[in-house]
């Protein structure tokens, strides 16, 4: 039994109850939610399950864009477009230079690992989610989207407002420059190559 | 017509004990350095001594003829001693006031003790030449001499027995002379003897003290005259008997007598008491220490029932008789004499027990015995100093199978000797016939009276004991003087005694020979008027009537039941009449067993017509056990000396293994004790503390495992914790 | 869709983030998870201030978790990098300088 073929057909088919779930519940949008939910969660779990590290990257990819069309149905364009420039088209380009720039290994997929983290986590996160959801059920929201002006231009002009955000946009900026240098710095070539550390190397320090 | 002593009078009296323990006390710090070693301090001391109660001796006599002589210090403002003394509110039973008792008695004694002493000091002067220890030994005899006549002075029990014990010290101290003495060939002997002599009359002085303790606890007092008054009383009140009590008493005060005068079965140390020098010999054993026992009955008379006599004669005769046996066996010279003074000791005490069984007011029994102690002090001690010349003559030679023939050789010796010999054996107008003879007389008075089975058994042992005497001191003179000599070194080399020891010695046989009555001189013969007899009583020889001058007030027939019961029974004239027959009949039978006893000895060893060794096998068996002192000293060796041991190994093991024990037992249980307390803390305390070291260090090393360095299990870890806080927060 | 689909959704992504990190044996992989993670989040914040009546707060604070999670992207990969160049492997197991 090839376990691969029963991993993407349990996906496909949870892909589907997903949507159908959400059309049933609230129509269109929740066919739209559906289908974004499906996306993320699809995306991560390819992720993990994936041996090779370039096909995770690329369902992290899958996992982005969902995510990009719930704020889309929150009714955040601004957000979406954010989410989609920066994280995928610059984390995830990042990321895929990583992938590049690593010593290939072909790493072995624990099973055991990941259904024990699986349990263990799944457990707990879904219990506090529970509790969680429960206590905001009542909260539903309103069909339509908000009839409303992209609210860029509001979020823009909250970042320069000196009565609200512009001190964090500021610092924002600020960390972002420090980043960029202190990347490039701590990723310098360097003139002579290590002496490669044994492995375990505890030792005392 | 009463007489007083004066003032001076009793200061003389004091004087006479006080100037020997001066004596002693300047003998005793300075004697070593004074020049010859002041030996010649003590003897002038006792010269004076003799001198003060010769002359006191002198006015009793002059005032007896008078009357009573009875003086004592507390009644008539002589010198007193008060110790313990309460007022008469407070508590009147302490009270003890000690005084000066002077009474005819006293002052014979007193007499016979001072020229004694006094002879024997200078003796010393010759005998103890070049001793070692010259100065101390006349330290000893002159405290010696202040004890006798301090016991001699004493009015009360207390004071006697104060002395009484003092003189007890100064025997062992003097008879273990030599035992001080490094050089000496028979150091050991000398200290056995004299711890053996101490020891056994500390038996006697025990049971003295017992009774003195049950007549204090009746009477609540010491004083003398009080206690015969008391006594008198106390036997009236019990209907003319004698309490029970007051016999128990008077045998243990005889008990005294019998550790003192070495009565049997308490005469083992006097034998032993040889080993001391013969001078210590002739003061101690022949004059005054055993003479302070007959000395005691004297004067606690009064006090003792007929019940008690009876004892008292008892032992007499059977301590006369046994020595006498055994002094026949003896080779040793001074051993005879040991033997002779037991023997002559049982002669006293038997006679004045014999004076509780008597015809008339009076017994001549009490008289006969303190009388013989006066005159046996005398002819003893003559006897042993002429020993100790011999002795001396022959170099040091005790034994008399290795003498003979040597009266060419000592004849001033010899003299001496025979003198005294003929006095101890009774020989008409010597100084011993007038007092043996009136022994023997108050045994006939007891078997003609009611003497029960006691007077007979008295008399045949008292005959017996006098024929024996006769023999074997005739037996010593004959071995001694006469004859071929059996060892001719030492009779080459006798000689007579340096000046000193023969003027003493001459000195004395004087005495030994007048000191009974100055050879009949008045035509008494009999020996009906001495002067001892008058100083104690006076008899009336045409009424019986006897009135004593001991103990005035007492009467004495009051107490004395057969004696009562004959006075009511018959008439006095019966009694003079008896008192008349048993001096007859004692006179045949002193010369009697004298006579048998000389020709006994001339036969078997002056003319060797009876050979002693064929008369030894005949007795065969019995020989050797009269050779073997009947083996007494044996008897209480494995008895008593062994017993005593034992018991004392028994105290011993106990206070060793229990008492000890018991200690030890405490100490271990502490310590194991300690042990716990040392395993508690060592495991559980410090265990404690450890397993709490070793629970952090396996927790911490069990923790540290989480440090792995590997972020996705620290992230793992997190997460963890992280839904665990949330869930807790939820579930609260 | 009520808000629990949306808070369900995000802790499903959280929880697949969280099993990313720890359950592979290569770290990229760390830094995927914590990509989902940060997506979590804020999908968390998009919806709650959704359906709190809208604002900007939620949606500011969203921008700046862009920003972050870019930055940190960006150093965290600089940081591995280094590390590649010192043990020549891609196991987190074996770079426990940590452990004691």
């Amino acid at each position: 039994m090839n376990l691969n073929r029963v991993f993407y057909g349990a996906l496909g088919l949870a892909g589907a109850v997903a949507m159908g779930a959400g059309l049933q519940s609230a129509g269109g949008p929740g066919l739209a939610f559906g289908f974004c939910a499906y996306l993320i969660l699809g995306g991560a779990a390819v992720c993990i399950w994936e041996r090779s590290i370039v096909r995770s990257a690329f369902s992290l990819m899958a996992t982005f864009l969902g995510v990009a069309g719930l704020f889309v149905l929150l009714g955040s364009d601004f957000l979406a477009m954010a989410q989609i420039l920066i994280y995928v088209g610059g984390i995830l380009a990042l990321l895929l230079f990583g992938v590049m720039l690593s010593p290939p290994d072909n790493e072995e997929r624990s099973l055991a690992r990941v259904g024990a983290a699986t349990v263990l986590v799944g457990a707990g996160v879904a219990f506090v989610a529970a509790q969680v959801a429960g206590g905001v059920a009542g909260w539903v929201m309103a069909d339509t989207l908000p009839a409303e002006d992209s609210h860029a231009r509001a979020i823009g002009l909250a970042f320069l407002d000196p009565k609200q955000y512009v001190v964090a946009f500021e610092l924002a900026a600020y960390l972002l420059t420090v980043a960029l240098v202190a990347a490039v710095y701590i990723a310098r070539r360097r003139r002579v190559d290590y002496e490669p550390l044994p492995a375990s190397a505890g030792g005392q320090d | 017509m009463e007489h007083h002593l004066t003032a001076l009078d009793w200061k003389l009296l004091l004087a006479v004990p006080a100037i020997p323990l001066a004596a002693f006390v300047v003998q005793i710090f300075f004697g070593r350095r004074l020049p010859r070693g002041g030996d010649w301090l003590p003897t002038a001391g006792m010269f004076v001594v003799m001198c003060i109660t010769v002359r006191m001796l002198f006015v009793a006599l002059g005032a007896a003829g008078h009357g009573p002589f009875f003086h004592e210090s507390v009644n008539e403002g002589g010198p007193v001693f008060e110790w313990f003394y309460q007022s008469a509110e407070k508590a009147p039973s302490l009270n003890l006031v000690a005084g000066v008792l002077y009474d005819g008695l006293g002052a014979a004694m007193l007499a016979v003790v001072g020229v004694v002493s006094f002879f024997v000091h200078l003796f010393s002067m010759g005998y103890m030449k070049g001793d070692r220890r010259y100065h101390i030994f006349f330290a000893n005899i002159s405290l010696f001499t202040f004890a006798m006549l301090g016991l001699v002075l004493s009015d009360n029990l207390l004071f006697l027995f104060i002395f009484w014990e003092l003189m007890g010290l100064m025997s062992y101290l003097l008879i273990g002379h030599f035992s001080h003495d490094p050089d000496s060939p028979r150091i050991k002997q000398a200290a056995a003897a004299c711890k053996k002599a101490f020891l056994t009359t500390r038996v006697g002085d025990t049971c003295l003290l017992f009774g003195m303790a049950i007549f204090y606890y009746n009477f609540r007092t010491f004083q003398f005259s009080e206690m015969w008054r008391l006594g008198a009383e106390a036997v009236a009140a019990n209907g003319g008997e004698y309490p029970a009590w007051m016999t128990v008493a008077g045998l243990f005060v005889f008990g005294g007598t019998m550790g003192k005068s070495a009565q049997f079965p308490l005469h083992i140390w006097l034998p032993d008491a040889m080993e001391g020098p013969t001078p210590v010999s002739a003061m101690i054993h022949a004059a005054t220490m055993v003479a302070a026992g007959v000395f005691l009955l004297g004067r606690t008379f009064p006090l003792m029932s007929p019940d008690v006599l009876q004892f008292v004669t008892v032992v007499g005769s059977v301590t006369a008789l046994f020595a006498a046996t055994i002094g026949c066996t003896v080779n040793d010279i001074k051993g005879v004499l040991a033997y002779s003074t037991i023997s002559q000791l049982g002669f006293m005490v038997a006679a004045i027990g014999t004076a509780g069984a008597a015809v008339g007011t009076v017994g001549i029994g009490l008289v006969a015995g303190l009388f013989h102690m006066v005159t046996h002090a005398f002819f003893k001690a003559c006897l042993f100093l002429s020993a100790g010349s011999v002795i001396h003559g022959c170099h040091h030679e005790q034994d008399m199978r290795k003498m003979g023939g040597l009266r060419k050789k000592m004849p001033l010796t010899f003299a001496a000797m025979l003198i005294c010999t003929l006095a101890i054996a009774g020989t008409p107008l010597f100084s011993g016939f007038y007092s043996k003879d009136k022994i023997i007389a108050s045994a006939w008075e007891a078997v003609m009276g009611h003497g029960g089975w006691v007077g007979p058994f008295a008399l045949i042992c008292l005959a017996l004991a006098a024929m024996l005497t006769t023999f074997y001191m005739f037996r010593l003179i004959f071995m001694t003087f006469f004859g071929k000599p059996k060892d001719q070194h030492i009779h080459d080399h006798a000689h007579e005694s340096p000046a000193p020891m023969v003027v003493s010695l001459l000195a004395l046989a004087t005495l030994g020979l007048f000191g009974g009555k100055m050879w009949a001189m008045d035509g008494d013969v009999l020996g009906e008027h001495t002067w001892f007899e008058s100083l104690v009583w006076h008899v009336d020889h045409e009424t019986g009537e006897t009135e004593q001058f001991l103990y005035p007030g007492i009467d004495l027939s009051q107490m004395n039941i057969a004696s009562a019961a004959e006075a009511r029974a018959h008439d006095p004239e019966h009694t003079a009449h008896i008192g008349h027959e048993a001096h007859t009949r004692a006179l045949i039978v002193s010369l009697g067993v004298l006579l048998l006893g000389v020709l006994g000895a001339a036969l078997m060893y002056l003319k060797r017509l009876i050979d002693p060794a064929r008369v030894t096998a005949k007795f065969g068996r019995f020989y050797t056990t009269v050779a073997n002192k009947y083996y007494v000293d044996e008897v209480v060796d494995a008895t008593l000396i062994r017993g005593t041991m034992s018991l004392s190994r028994t105290q011993k093991w106990i206070d060793e293994n229990i008492v000890d024990g018991l200690v030890l037992l405490m100490g271990r249980i502490h310590k194991a004790l300690g042990f716990v307390g040392a395993w508690i803390d060592k495991h559980i305390v410090d265990g404690l503390v450890n397993l709490m070291a070793s629970v952090i260090q396996t927790t911490g090393s069990v923790v540290r495992l989480l440090q792995t360095g590997r972020i996705q299990q620290y992230v793992s870890f997190a997460v963890a914790g992280g839904i665990l806080l949330a869930a807790f927060h939820i579930l609260s | 869709m009520g808000l629990g689909a949306y808070v369900g959704v995000s802790a499903a992504l959280f929880a697949l983030g969280l099993i990313c990190i720890i359950s592979r044996r290569n770290i990229l992989y760390v830094l995927f998870g914590v990509e989902m993670v940060m997506n979590a989040a804020m999908i968390n914040f998009a919806a709650f201030n959704h359906f709190n009546g809208g604002g900007l707060e939620g949606r500011v604070f969203v921008v700046f978790l862009i920003i972050l999670a870019a930055a940190e992207s960006a150093i965290a990969l600089a940081i591995v990098l280094n590390v590649f160049h010192l043990m020549k492997t891609v196991k987190p197991s074996e770079a426990d300088f940590l452990r004691e």
